[in-house]
């Protein structure tokens, strides 16, 4: 079910093994995300998905074997040598991880202020410009606490991607949300990667989004990866697959009961 | 039996000289941090607001209750001795010595020390400390250093402002309400009060008990599990430990003082 040339991959796991205490995560996985293109992480609860972004960020650290990020292994780097690889890397959080002690402006600024010679003017443009995007405009002077879920994780998402990094790692943008904001926020994203060509790897359960949206899928089992586009996915025999798929159709979401069929129907 | 204790004792002390190694790197990390560009002013000067404007009242409070205590706990004994004329002598040298440094620095411990490792567990649960991470921004740095720092301004000033609330406490209590004269109740300060002995002494126990506070306050904060129970160990662990260590520390400095 895998496939795809190395050079294409733009993150790569290489026998990355896992513990915490008795519990292994990950038992040699192996697995790449595509340049350019939506990867979606699946997977039961448990199964690594945020501990995988975490691996890639270098905010944890794996026993043995090897993340690539732009063709460097990022695991035995130092945290300062990790902060010149995260500088092309942006994280959405699953809580959206604002400074509470900020406004939304002062947020989406940050990075800008901090990595760049930008002028206040011009960060004010372009926080404003981005904060638009993602359908929150005249939230500059609000504090986090005084959004919503949905508003606070868009307003993660516009300071994740100021600084235009050329790798997005989204931790289940999708849960806790309503149709409605799921919907906008894929679109967001979809049309980050589309315009920008952004390698977007996002964790999520919510298969109906992932079919949706997905040029590829890394489903993690067993500490390990089975990769493919979604076709191979709903094709898959692999018992493992047929559970999660059959497990989350017969759900009470009507949204992800429609998935595969969505999907067959011809998704991006 | 014997051999469990033994090991016990040795994995006791190597998990402590390895605390200790952590917590001088931290420091370390902070110093480095701290002469490095850029320099964050503007979140100084939040802290310094946060840590010490906000606990004025409290020291300004504490200190004059303290004094007025003082003043008729002193009357009382030096009047049985015929010294009630010392009285100015008395507030004065405990309050400039002992009192003032130690117990500004147990408030500020309790008030901002607490509030600090608070704030620093929380945005490490809530992963704000991670975000600057993968925003490549350090977080010791942006939250933790300026934090620490505005400890060492902020304790000298409340300590000393601990101390004058304290002197006028205790005038108040001796001169107005138990009629010593004024004028022997300062001049009785001013004459016992030295400037190398006393006034240095306090201003060097405020600035090792700062460092201290800050130090615990922010390592604690910075090191807690990620839970809503880790926020709890990293504030009741920061009142416990950084008000041990200001006792301890009070007794070694005035050991050292007085040799």
């Amino acid at each position: 079910m895998d496939g795809g040339p190395a050079d294409e991959f733009r993150v790569r796991f290489d026998g990355v093994h896992l513990r915490r205490g008795e519990r292994s995560v990950f038992d040699g996985l192996s697995c790449g995300f595509a340049r350019a293109k939506i990867n979606v992480v699946l997977g039961g609860s448990g199964a690594g998905k945020t501990t995988l972004l975490r691996l890639i960020g270098g905010l944890s650290r794996s026993d043995s074997g090897s993340v690539y990020v732009a063709d460097e292994d990022v695991t035995h780097l130092s945290e300062r040598q990790l902060f010149r690889t995260r500088s092309r890397i942006g994280m959405l959080f699953q809580g959206g991880a604002l400074l509470d002690s900020m406004t939304i402006f002062e947020n989406v600024a940050l990075p800008l202020r901090e990595h760049t010679q930008l002028s206040e003017s011009e960060i004010a443009a372009e926080v404003s410009r981005r904060l638009d995007a993602v359908g929150l405009p005249g939230t500059e002077s609000l504090y986090p606490r005084q959004l919503s879920g949905g508003m606070n994780r868009r307003a993660a998402l516009a300071r994740t991607i100021v600084t235009d990094p050329e790798i997005v790692l989204c931790d289940e943008p999708f849960s806790g949300l309503d149709p409605i904001n799921v919907r906008r926020i894929e679109a967001l994203l979809v049309d980050l990667n589309r315009r920008l060509g952004l390698t977007m790897i996002i964790t999520s359960h919510h298969l109906a989004s992932a079919l949706r949206m997905a040029d590829r899928i890394v489903f993690l089992v067993d500490g390990r990866a089975i990769a493919g586009t979604p076709e191979d996915l709903l094709r898959s025999t692999d018992q493992r697959v047929l559970e999660f798929l059959s497990a989350d159709s017969d759900g009470p979401d009507p949204t992800r009961r429609s998935a595969p069929a969505a999907a067959s129907a011809g998704h991006a | 039996m014997k051999s469990n204790s033994i090991s016990d004792l040795g994995f006791g002390t190597l998990g402590l000289v390895g605390h200790l190694g952590r917590v001088a790197l931290f420091l370390g990390h902070i110093g480095r941090v701290t002469v490095q560009r850029p320099y964050r002013i503007r979140r100084l000067v939040n802290e310094v607001f946060d840590a010490g404007v906000l606990s004025l009242a409290i020291v300004c409070l504490s200190g004059a209750t303290v004094g007025a205590v003082l003043g008729l706990q002193g009357y009382t004994t030096l009047s049985r001795f015929g010294a009630a004329g010392s009285l100015g002598a008395v507030v004065g040298l405990s309050l400039v010595r002992e009192l003032g440094p130690v117990l500004t620095a147990l408030l500020v411990t309790g008030r901002a020390g607490s509030a600090m490792a608070a704030e620093i567990a929380s945005m490490v649960t809530t992963g704000q400390i991670d975000g600057l991470r993968m925003m490549s921004i350090d977080p010791v740095d942006f939250v933790v250093a300026p934090k620490a720092l505005a400890m060492l301004f902020v304790l000298p000033m409340l300590s000393a402002l601990f101390t004058s609330f304290g002197f006028f406490g205790g005038y108040v209590v001796g001169v107005e309400l138990l009629g010593l004269d004024g004028g022997t109740y300062l001049s009785s300060m001013e004459g016992s009060i030295d400037f190398q002995d006393d006034v240095a002494q306090s201003l060097v126990k405020s600035l090792v008990f700062a460092a201290l506070v800050g130090t615990i306050a922010t390592y604690r904060g910075f090191h807690a599990e990620p839970t809503s129970a880790g926020v709890s160990a990293a504030t009741t662990g920061t009142v416990v430990v950084a008000s041990l260590s200001i006792l301890l520390f009070d007794y070694v400095i005035t050991a050292l003082w007085s040799v």
